[in-house]
């Protein structure tokens, strides 16, 4: 996908004469201990040599967090109680999907677009083939979008991104306080007529930083040493409550 | 006030962690339980991660239970050659249990299998107790002064490997310590608990072992039992978030102190019949989820069966 992508990019796609300049209000998400959230201001303007032409503006913005497979389970009654019966496992779905739109996303983009680009939510998640046994594994793929819509982690918030003279737009987009890290991929997508005619594309890095960091770096590369350190921290936990509690009731 | 778990990935309020640390270390401070069988299908309520709300809550209870053990170190109620018997036959379950879970895991049916777990034994442990406490409430309300004596452990003196635990007052063989241990060890991995709800009765009523020194040997081979299970998960799933169990323990140990006190205001009894019957809640709870059809059937879990 990642190659299908980059030659997508080469195609020249400026014969319109417009192109996409932006800002960003930050180019880096810091996971701290107390992180609640963040907010990314998107903006910028467009830029043209020649008067505005003519066909619908529009303006998206899309921020995909690193994709990974995903399995997805489905509960069926099974004497009498719910399990999960069939697992599709779908290929790269990203664990953070935000699109923003200027107007209603199937007016100002046309599904060949759409699956060119792979734009909206539905097209940006990959599930190639699943088993045999399974008939219906879209049903699969859509209750990925349901359940992470439901988390907040995929939105879809058109008419959001606002669009000035037809030349300059911005949008916030809200990241929740669930992210998980990776470089995010952002892309803003300028269409007229349902034809993108611009693109844009830079990446927001999400990182723990500080002692979330430590923690998780310690959890991966010295498993050991992280189990005992948990270890040690509990038994000091439990010694001081038991003489602290004593030397109360001591007194 | 958020904090962002490092492991679990999850931001959750700090005092609603500190708080549920607290109640169930209230409760385990009063019935004399790690607290483990409520606090992790609490922990799977507020969003936690299963596989990590199991291996921390492990973390946890070395924490509540070694601040238990230290006080009947002192009173000298822990019989440490039982106890170091049932932890020879916990840890090799403790092993099993953990390469159980990593199979279920990698089957996508480890939540089904916890849930299972505990509602089997949630409603089994529950029901028992609550009839026994009833009676011996009934017993007492008729006379006072009511002794119970369990003498007939039959097929149990017959067993081989004979020994005996000094400070029990005991003479029987290793086998059924050792397979009490084995089992515990078992749920302990598979559940997230310390399993003195299970370890506790099967001391008293298989093992025939004064309640006295029960508490004491239950905790001592909890303490290592959970402690193993911390690292097994921490090495081979990186699912014990650091940050969780610390704030969990903060409040587990402090609210334990309180609930010892309350606990020993209360008649023994009336301690037996409420832990029956918020047991007997919880598996409820927990079976309703399993019978009734779920509002989303489907559930996402990390791919590559690992």
């Amino acid at each position: 996908m990642r190659i299908l992508a980059f030659l997508l990019c080469m195609i020249p796609l400026l014969a319109s004469g417009e192109e996409i300049v932006l800002g960003m209000s930050q180019d880096e998400v810091a996971i701290t201990a107390t992180f609640d959230g963040s907010n990314i201001l998107v903006f910028g303007a467009i830029k043209r040599e020649s008067s505005i032409p003519d066909g619908e503006l529009g303006v998206i913005v899309t921020i995909a967090g690193p994709s990974k497979p995903v399995s997805v389970h489905r509960k069926e009654r099974r004497f009498g109680i719910w399990v999960n019966t069939d697992t599709v496992e779908v290929d790269a779905a990203p664990s953070f999907y935000a699109i923003a739109t200027s107007a209603p996303l199937d007016r100002i983009l046309k599904d060949t677009e759409d699956l060119r680009h792979q734009i909206s939510i539905e097209r940006a998640i990959r599930s190639v083939g699943a088993p045999m046994t399974i008939t219906d594994a879209p049903a699969f793929t859509d209750a990925v979008i349901r359940i992470r819509k439901s988390q907040g982690l995929y939105k879809r918030s058109e008419n959001s991104v606002l669009v000035d003279q037809e030349t300059l737009f911005r949008t916030s987009v809200d990241m929740p306080a669930n992210l998980t890290e990776g470089d995010y991929f952002t892309r803003i997508f300028l269409t007229r007529d349902g034809q993108v005619v611009s693109e844009f594309e830079t990446t927001i890095d999400v990182k723990k930083v500080g002692l979330e960091r430590f923690l998780y770096n310690l959890s991966r590369q010295q498993p050991l040493v992280y189990g005992l350190l948990s270890l040690a921290i509990a038994i000091l936990a439990g010694w001081l409550a038991s003489s602290f509690f004593r030397m109360i009731r001591g007194t | 006030m958020q904090i962002y778990l490092p492991i679990a990935e999850v931001s959750v309020n700090i005092f609603l962690l500190l708080g549920l640390g607290g109640i169930v270390g209230v409760l385990s401070g009063m019935f004399g339980v790690g607290g483990g069988f409520l606090m992790t299908p609490l922990l799977f309520f507020i969003g936690i991660p299963p596989a990590v709300a199991v291996a921390t809550e492990a973390n946890q209870i070395v924490a509540s239970s070694f601040s238990g053990v230290l006080a009947h170190f002192r009173r000298k109620t822990v019989d440490f050659k039982m106890g170091t018997v049932l932890l020879i036959g916990g840890l090799t379950g403790a092993a099993v249990g953990v390469v159980i879970f990593n199979y279920l895991k990698a089957q996508g049916q480890v939540d089904l299998l916890v849930k299972l777990c505990y509602v089997v034994f949630l409603g089994v442990i529950g029901s028992l107790m609550f009839v026994e406490s009833l009676n011996a409430l009934r017993k007492s309300r008729k006379n006072a002064t009511v002794t119970t004596t369990r003498r007939q452990r039959g097929w149990i003196q017959a067993l081989p490997f004979k020994t005996r635990f000094r400070t029990s007052g005991l003479y029987i063989s290793v086998l059924p310590p050792l397979v009490v241990g084995l089992f515990v060890g078992i749920l302990s991995a598979i559940m997230g608990v310390g399993g003195g709800f299970i370890m506790v009765p099967a001391m008293i009523y298989l093992l025939g072992m004064p309640t006295k020194v029960v508490v004491g040997t239950s905790l001592f081979q909890i303490i290592f039992v959970t402690g193993f299970t911390t690292l097994l998960h921490a090495t081979t799933n990186y699912t014990v978030d650091m940050a969780l169990a610390v704030l969990l323990l903060v409040g587990g140990v402090i609210g334990a102190q309180i609930g010892t006190q309350i606990g020993t205001r209360l008649r023994a009894e009336q301690l037996r019949i409420l832990l029956a019957m918020m047991v007997l809640v919880v598996c409820f709870k927990l079976a309703l989820d399993l019978l009734i059809e779920p509002s989303e059937l489907y559930s996402l879990g990390a791919a590559g069966g690992h």
